[in-house]
């Protein structure tokens, strides 16, 4: 860490600060969080197996993980997996590259990475807790020779309007699969399952319903509310949403993991789901 | 009455250091109370700017224990009893004498900024705003340039990215006035070019420092940044332009 002191007193070089509170709590816990998610998450998708249950394995129905859905292409023989005929395209093909993990996740997982990745909100957190740009408020940030924010590489993040795009189909994608979470072979009943794949599209919902790009499209983008009073009612519901939108992204973010390891934890046997199908 | 324990950074542009001073402090002050009672009996040559004691002027902008706050709306209640107050002037402002920065850099960059060019007036000459239309702006309204915005922006502060990026502050002066339901400026380009919106990376300190309690990040900073991808990022949006025309000098002058 390189430290001098600068006139007013002030200390220049990175997490130097006269602050004495805790400001590192903040970071550090972030840090943890999404690394630890990121290790889950990759190692899920790696296993690529137990994603789904249903009773007799076949028909519509049954519980299956958010970070599997939808199922594009399946490998059937894995433990836990969707019958074929519940893929939107089939089995993998003979020519998958063998480096790849033949995982349904594969293709679905970097499409609500790349909206987390570029959320307005977990920029804030990325930015303090692994890039240290800065570490804290009022804390020293990590010295850069010529400093660019999102204005070279960091323009990526405007893709952000594109995965929110993406985000909304998989918002209706996860909300019928949270129907489908009520049937097991056509027959209607409630399991913790169903409650918590539902519980897990709601909290996903309003994660995407009050994105600050979803915020701006809906209504934001105009300087005439007096215009478009349906404008004018979706944004300031689209606010009420953004406003905690940091509570969202957390809530979202433990849910959908939480979702995928108790449909693994059944799938495989380890827990029994309590449900009304008997 | 206790007697509490102040760390003050003394001294000008040339050089300076801490001084520590004991000073009795009352229930109900705050920071403010207790510098003036240091500069009334301790101190008499130590410099600090105040004006209103009532957090509306701006002026009292210090760090105190490394945040930036207004001396005056900082409560003495907020530290425990023992605690030692470390007071220090701006760390993005070049430093004048003890407290007391030189903010000239801000109207500097206020100058800059194109002021509102409403459109044609209505038939008896007047201009008119429904509430909904200006509510926005109102929040933007309520800031009383005491720039701990720009003090605690990292960019400004860590980076002395002064001669590309104008700042939170100046950030929410131009959202107040792209938003505007009368301005026909198209601003767009000049928030890139001129003023440096994608130096913003977004870490949202501008809004935890503001005593107004201006929501800078959200409701101004990155709906310019949307507005900036409306135009340059977004295909789809830029076609909707093109077959329906739009943009922020049509919508105003229609």
């Amino acid at each position: 860490m390189n430290s001098s002191t600068l006139i007013g007193g002030h200390k220049a070089g990175l997490n130097t600060t006269m602050r004495t509170d805790k400001w590192w709590i903040g970071p550090l816990l972030s840090l943890s969080i999404l690394t630890g998610f990121l290790i889950y998450a990759t190692w899920a998708l790696i296993q690529g197996d137990h994603y789904w249950v249903a009773d007799t394995g076949q028909g519509f129905g049954g519980y299956l993980s958010p970070f599997f859905s939808p199922v594009l292409l399946v490998d059937p023989s894995v433990p836990g997996a969707v019958p074929e005929s519940h893929a939107w395209f089939g089995t993998f093909p003979s020519w998958w590259p063998s480096f790849i993990p033949a995982s349904p996740a594969v293709l679905i997982l970097m499409f609500p990475a790349m909206f987390r990745f570029t959320c307005y909100y977990y920029r804030k957190t990325y930015y303090r807790a692994f890039t240290g740009t800065p570490p804290g408020c009022s804390v020293g940030a990590l010295p850069q020779k010529n400093y660019r924010g999102e204005t070279r590489f960091l323009l990526v993040q405007n893709l952000h309007r594109y995965a929110l795009y993406f985000a909304i189909i998989f918002v209706v994608i996860l909300s019928y699969d949270a129907v489908q979470a009520f049937f097991r072979d056509g027959k209607f009943g409630v399991g913790v399952g169903s409650i918590i794949l539902t519980l897990n599209a709601i909290f996903l919902a309003c994660y995407t319903f009050g994105c600050h790009s979803f915020r701006h499209l809906i209504g934001g983008s105009t300087n005439k509310f007096s215009c478009s009073a349906a404008r004018y009612t979706a944004w300031k519901g689209c606010t009420k949403l953004n406003e905690k939108h940091m509570n969202w992204a957390w809530t979202s973010l433990f849910w959908v993991a939480g979702s995928d390891v108790y449909v693994r934890l059944v799938s495989s046997g380890v827990i029994t789901d309590y449900n009304t199908w008997g | 009455m206790s007697k509490r324990t102040f760390r003050i950074w003394r001294g000008n542009a040339e050089g300076g250091d801490f001084q520590t001073y004991e000073q009795e402090s009352s229930e109900g002050m705050v920071v403010l109370d207790v510098i003036h009672g240091i500069q009334a009996e301790q101190a008499n040559d130590m410099a600090v700017r105040w004006n209103c004691k009532a957090g509306k002027c701006g002026s009292c902008s210090v760090e105190i224990n490394g945040k930036p706050k207004l001396a005056c709306m900082t409560r003495m209640n907020m530290y425990a009893e023992d605690e030692v107050i470390t007071v220090q002037p701006m760390k993005a402002f070049p430093v004048i004498k003890d407290l007391v920065t030189d903010v000239s850099w801000n109207y500097e960059q206020n100058k800059r900024i194109k002021p509102l060019q409403p459109g044609k007036p209505e038939a008896d000459g007047d201009y008119r705003m429904a509430q909904e239309d200006i509510d926005r702006n109102q929040e933007f309204r309520k800031c009383i340039e005491c720039y701990l915005c720009q003090d605690v922006c990292h960019i400004l502060r860590d980076h002395g990215k002064t001669d590309v990026f104008v700042g939170p502050r100046f950030m929410h002066r131009l959202a107040d006035l792209a938003m505007h339901p009368l301005d026909t400026r198209d601003r767009v380009p000049e928030i890139v070019e001129e003023f440096g919106s994608g130096y913003c990376n977004i870490t949202r300190c501008c809004t935890d420092v503001c005593p107004e309690h201006i929501n800078i990040t959200d409701n101004a900073i990155i709906p310019l940044k949307e507005r900036v991808v409306d135009r340059y990022y977004d295909p789809i949006a830029m076609l909707g332009r093109k077959l329906f025309g739009g943009g922020k000098s049509s919508e105003n002058t229609d």
